[in-house]
């Protein structure tokens, strides 16, 4: 019972690692007062791009001949930007255009979706047939990076210290962004921007500026998470229809998490414990299906509860999805 | 005194108070020409002729009567759904959970279709199936509606969830109690008796789909709800100060548009799929959201925009048998089409101001 216990939750850290960058990107956004809704198309165009970067870095260099450092670094970073380059165009519509955010959001993952879709199909096309890395690169993206000795320690072992390189490059960005938020004078400038840009502006804060990098550095980060899925859980191919719903998740995590970066590390678990818990822990008088709602259901209750304690240190950021025109009144 | 002209900033916005009809459309036209222009650039990437890819679309898509059907096929949810959201969005009401309505209405019409087709004569039973699917609709987008009165709970949130707890059921459904075949995960097709009837070859959906326009149009400009719903979205202190309730006006306003979009639900499982699957609404009721958006969340205006887009979508699965042109096309392109018509607007409410001599001298 203990190891299939620590069996899902070690699966459930790998999906979790995936939602980790998808939530923590989409709260760094948030602070800001920008609700990128596009985290879905975002993450599908970094699964794709991301997969897109290791293969053609392999292509070119000749399988063999790849070194495994570069090709991680390779995929981060084309991930990245292609998150980077899509917030971009986000922010550029809602900050300087001052369009709606919600519909452009959905744009945007329409955009997303589409550019993703097509990558993938077009790759697929060009090579003629599966794109997939060679098995030695595979194994470079589930390397762990942990000593031994710790990954014998039992069920601890097997749950923190078995995991691949990207949950610890995760559970880091938590943490660094959470010191970000309470501890520096940038982060406690930027949560002004999300709760009172009139009052940020007023303080000479530059709110353009602001909005602008926490919703591109969010859109890249939210992107890793989608070449983290395909690259470990995705099996190195592309497969569109896996990736989908994992944005959404995202979002609603966001909300479970109260907009905290460390609360996304266990959070981030549990929703990937009921995401794969169907799989793993069949109870018979409760459909497999259900299980599947249950994350969407326990954001619901959180996102009522919160409204109704209406406590002030677990709101949403108050101007959450509003834009700003400072001739407003 | 020049000193502080070169202080004042290069560019300065502001708001317009109403430009010439005639110009805002030609900006509008304007950027739906610069979006398609940009659209060439993923299939120039394939290696076709834009002009080329672009003919085969609208071929795909409008050539014979077949694809025509098709097309407009596509459009009715979109439409029917646009329509559903337009005074949730005139209210500044976030109402996304589009997806999740149309599903919990297609539950509703399914049950019918599903336990009484036998037993009822074809007309009573469409008519209840609608019936049940308004109300399931309307309950399923009441619910953030409620919250949202009562607590002020974030209803984007929560409408975007919703969603996915409908599709949840259906998924359950498929594979529990109402499956056919034990391990098929499928709920089979439904009784002759529960189709919808067809007109020109389109099932009825259609002309369902454009009564609900003037009805939309007629309640959100001629009526004492749709006033009250506007003045909402204006400012909800002046809705309060003018004595109107309003709680129970979004929750009001969420129930129209819970049951517009379950009757889309019903259309969908009774005149498209003729059963009922997890993924009914498929994406609609997001897409919805924007054909509103860009239609001025004018009814009228909707039905271009929607036949737009069913135009792109249908041409494009045409295109990748064709030219080989990957479908995802339609969405790259829709995507840059939407971002571009967002983006366009800016240059019609507001007005950028240059710094300029004049202003110098004036000073």
């Amino acid at each position: 019972m203990i190891s299939i216990l620590v069996n899902l939750v070690a699966a459930a850290c790998t999906f979790g690692t995936v939602l980790m960058f998808g939530t923590l990107g989409e709260i760094l956004t948030e602070k800001s007062g920008n609700l990128n809704l596009g985290v879905e198309g975002i993450v599908f165009m970094g699964g794709a791009f991301g997969l897109a970067g290791a293969y053609s870095y392999e292509a070119l260099v000749g399988v063999g001949n790849s070194n495994a450092f570069v090709a991680i670094l390779i995929a981060i970073i084309s991930a990245f930007l292609a998150g980077a380059v899509a917030s971009a165009l986000f922010s550029f519509l809602t900050i300087t255009l001052r369009a709606n955010q919600n519909v452009t959001g959905l744009a945007l993952t329409i955009l997303g979706t589409g550019v993703a879709k097509f990558t993938g199909e077009y790759m697929r096309h060009k090579v003629g047939g599966f794109v997939t890395l060679s098995n030695p690169l595979k194994e470079a993206f589930a390397f762990i990076p942990m000593p031994a000795f710790l990954q014998n320690i039992p069920i601890i072992g097997k749950i923190l210290f078995s995991q691949t390189f990207f949950f610890y490059l995760a559970v880091i960005l938590a943490v660094i962004m959470h010191l970000f938020f309470q501890k520096t004078k940038t982060g406690l400038y930027l949560r002004s921007v999300g709760e009172s840009p009139v009052t940020a502006d007023a303080a000479g804060i530059n709110m353009t500026r602001y909005r602008y990098l926490a919703t591109i550095i969010g859109g890249g980060i939210s992107a890793i998470g989608g070449m983290v899925y395909v690259m470990t859980t995705g099996g190195c191919t592309w497969n569109e229809h896996s990736l989908a719903g994992i944005g959404w998740l995202a979002v609603a995590l966001v909300i479970f998490c109260m907009w905290k970066p460390l609360n996304v590390l266990w959070g981030a678990v549990l929703f990937g414990a009921l995401k794969i818990m169907y799989m793993r822990l069949v109870l018979p008088f409760f459909p497999t299906e259900l299980y599947k709602i249950l994350p969407y259901v326990v954001t619901v209750i959180v996102l009522i509860i919160t409204s109704m304690r209406n406590s002030r240190d677990k709101q949403p950021p108050a101007s959450l999805g509003l834009n700003y025109f400072r001739e407003d009144r | 005194m020049s000193d502080d002209i070169r202080k004042a900033p290069l560019v300065r916005l502001a708001k317009r108070d109403a430009m010439d009809p005639k110009k805002a459309w030609t900006i509008r036209v304007g950027s739906i020409i610069c979006a398609l222009i940009l659209g060439c650039i993923p299939i120039l990437i394939t290696g076709v002729n834009p002009v080329a890819a672009y003919g085969v679309i609208l071929k795909g898509s409008l050539g014979t009567s077949f694809y025509l059907k098709q097309t407009i096929k596509l459009a009715i949810p979109l439409l029917g759904t646009a329509l559903a959201i337009a005074p949730c969005f005139k209210m500044r009401f976030w109402n996304i959970g589009g997806e999740g309505q149309i599903t919990a209405g297609a539950i509703g019409a399914s049950f019918f279709a599903i336990y009484f087709a036998k037993s009822m004569p074809h007309v009573l039973l469409l008519i209840l199936m609608m019936a049940a699917a308004a109300i399931v609709g309307g309950i399923w987008a009441m619910i953030p509606g409620f919250f949202k009165a009562k607590y002020n709970t974030n209803e984007t949130l929560f409408t975007l969830m919703m969603n996915y707890i409908a599709i949840g059921i259906v998924a359950w459904l498929q594979g529990g109690p109402w499956e056919g075949r034990k391990g098929t995960q499928q709920i089979p097709l439904f009784d002759k008796n529960a189709y919808l009837p067809t007109v020109f070859g389109i099932h009825i959906g259609w002309i369902i789909v454009l009564v609900l326009v003037v009805l939309v149009h007629i309640y959100m400009n001629y009526t004492k709800q749709g006033y009250e719903v506007a003045v909402i979205g204006d400012s909800v202190n002046t809705a309060r100060y003018a004595g109107m309730n309003v709680g129970w006006i979004m929750v009001r306003t969420m129930l129209v548009s819970g049951a517009i979009c379950g009757i889309v639900g019903f259309i969908l499982v009774s005149g498209q799929n003729k059963t009922i699957t997890s993924n009914v609404a498929n994406g609609v009721g997001f897409t919805a959201i924007t054909v509103a958006w860009l239609g001025h969340l004018n009814a009228f205006a909707m039905i271009a925009i929607s036949l737009i887009l069913a135009i792109l979508e249908m041409g494009s699965s045409y295109l990748q048998q064709v030219l080989g042109v990957p479908s995802a096309i339609s969405e790259i392109v829709s995507g840059i089409l939407l971002m571009c018509m967002l983006g366009c607007e800016f240059f019609i409410n507001y007005q950028m101001i240059f710094r300029s001599r004049k202003e110098e001298v004036k000073a």
